[in-house]
């Protein structure tokens, strides 16, 4: 099988986009301190958060499969992640 | 107890999994109005498991389950190997006594779950989906806070019970102080994709014929030696392919976990099965892997816990299971509820018989019989060194180089000492693995 990256295989998959809000939400300072931000790069399936050249985490919530395994490894205060609202998010039809 | 206000319905079941789907089926057929609140926007679209069910407990629920609901294929074939980078040592159990009865089949919980909310509308039950539960309702009584309906958005519900059905991340059992924040070790992420291939294709290569269905699991170098391992189950016209990882290994290692599935893809003795496949849908979910020691409190004053959210996943070694578990919880939920609804008392201490019903069942007495089986598959040594082991003995063994053969003993004694496992290690895990497993 062809050997396709995290964003080419996210492209299969039918995601309904919430545009007026995100339901991730990284506390920078937290993230760093604690080395979450690392952790959560790193423990993502959806490649969802990058680390930037300044060190900060970005977030592209709208590939988030929401598994939650960010907030497992993330420490007190440094993630804020929550379902999405009804109906939005990622909707799978294999399963 | 004594309720304020008259509730809209006997019980709110929030999420439309298999735990809730079969909690909100029994209790409509015991002639209750209960409501279903599913986030994703349409029953089973925010679901999704590795892919194998072992389906005795669902088909007691449903009868006709094998021929009517929209299950894959029926497992028949048990494959269960140590990967190491360059071999494999593998058990191949197969067998027809498996077929008939049925046992076990693959799962697409996209086109299953549908199925089972259909079948909770048929008898009855109203199931909303595209709403997410924000938070419980809760009102303070005499005999403290009962949980009295649930809010979601500007809507507020009431039930004399709310299921808590929310699968693994189970915000709302957190919320009501049932859950704490799990430990790593108790945790491990799945992540998974659904690759199309022609049914016959499928067939040839897993030699299967008909409906058969083969179950692949893999420890070792597929998984870069985390805890955890590899999997590939066999659909009708697809295959799911995936691994899981136990998050305190892999966030010790600093392993990225995309790049332990990407190596486990390419493993070259995974890869042919995958060969000319396309890619359907690609996933991942959070897994219990805490065992006996993750079920905490599962019911409290107007509210139960089921499936996932109550921790019930069990990792026996040879067996991965939690769908059958959330059957069955589901069904000593409905009846505990059931006989609640009938005092008029739905106190947690009156709920409380879910929890005794849950433990008098397959359920509970299996994660007793399991609780040891968590700490055991803990062992470092499982995901590297004894697959190296068992492939030496056995390159000893087949390695017919024109040089002498010693007797088997002899050259697992040398290959043991070329490896960095102890004899008091070997026996130890022995003795172990005989008490967990």
């Amino acid at each position: 099988m062809k050997r396709l990256s995290v964003t080419e295989r996210l492209t299969k998959n039918r995601f309904v986009l919430d545009e007026e809000q995100s339901h991730i939400e990284v506390n920078q300072e937290i993230a760093k301190v604690t080395g979450t931000g690392k952790l959560i790069v790193a423990c993502c399936p959806a490649h969802v958060y990058t680390e930037e050249p300044d060190g900060t985490i970005s977030v592209e919530y709208a590939a988030c499969l929401e598994c939650g395994t960010c907030l497992a490894v993330a420490a007190p205060g440094a993630l804020k992640w929550h379902y999405p609202r009804g109906g939005f998010g990622v909707q799978f039809r294999e399963g | 107890m004594t309720e304020t206000a008259e509730p809209d319905f006997d019980a709110i079941v929030i999420g439309a999994g298999i735990a809730g789907c079969v909690t909100a089926y029994q209790l409509a057929r015991q002639g209750r109005s209960v409501l279903v609140i599913e986030r994703g926007e349409a029953p089973g679209s925010k679901n999704l498991s590795g892919g194998v069910l072992y389906s005795r407990g669902i088909q007691q629920v449903f009868p006709g389950f094998l021929d009517e609901a929209p299950v894959e294929r029926r497992i028949t074939r048990n494959y269960i190997n140590f990967l190491n980078a360059g071999s494999s040592v593998a058990i191949d159990y197969r067998d027809a006594r498996l077929a008939d009865p049925v046992n076990a089949v693959t799962v697409l919980r996209a086109k299953l779950d549908p199925w089972l909310a259909e079948r909770c509308e048929e008898a009855g039950a109203v199931i909303m989906p595209g709403v997410r539960v924000d938070r419980v309702l809760t009102e303070d009584g005499p005999a403290g806070r009962r949980i009295v309906g649930v809010r979601a958005g500007d809507d507020e519900l009431r039930a004399h019970v709310v299921v808590a059905a929310d699968g693994v991340n189970s915000f709302i059992a957190k919320e009501a102080g049932l859950r704490k924040q799990e430990p790593l070790n108790h945790l491990a992420v799945g992540v998974k994709s659904v690759v199309s291939l022609p049914r016959e294709t499928i067939e040839a290569r897993f030699n299967l014929t008909g409906n058969e269905g083969a179950a692949i699991a893999a420890v070792g170098d597929c998984t870069e030696g985390v805890g955890g391992g590899g999997f590939l189950y066999t659909n009708i016209d697809s295959i799911s392919v995936g691994i899981v990882v136990r998050l305190d290994d892999l966030t010790a290692k600093k392993k990225v976990v995309t790049d332990i599935f990407d190596h486990f893809l390419a493993h070259q003795f995974i890869a042919p099965y995958l060969e000319g496949g396309e890619l359907l849908e690609y996933g991942c979910h959070l897994v219990a892997e805490g065992g006996l020691h993750m079920i905490g409190e599962i019911a409290m004053d107007g509210m139960v816990v089921v499936g996932d959210a109550a921790g019930l996943t069990l990792n026996t070694g040879l067996t991965v299971r939690g769908m059958d578990l959330a059957v069955g919880s589901a069904v000593a939920a409905a009846e505990a509820i059931g006989d609640a609804l009938d005092r008029k008392d739905s106190s947690g201490a009156s709920l409380a018989r879910y929890r005794q019903k849950l433990f008098a069942s397959y359920v509970g007495q299996d994660m007793k019989t399991y609780a040891k089986a968590p700490s055991f598959l803990e062992i470092e040594r499982m995901y590297k060194q004894y697959g190296e082991l068992f492939a030496n003995v056995l390159y000893g063994a087949f390695n017919l180089d024109t040089q002498p053969r010693q007797h088997l003993f002899k050259v697992a004694r040398k290959s043991l000492g070329q490896s960095p496992l102890k004899v008091r290690q070997l026996v130890r895990d022995g003795i172990a693995g005989a008490r967990s497993l």
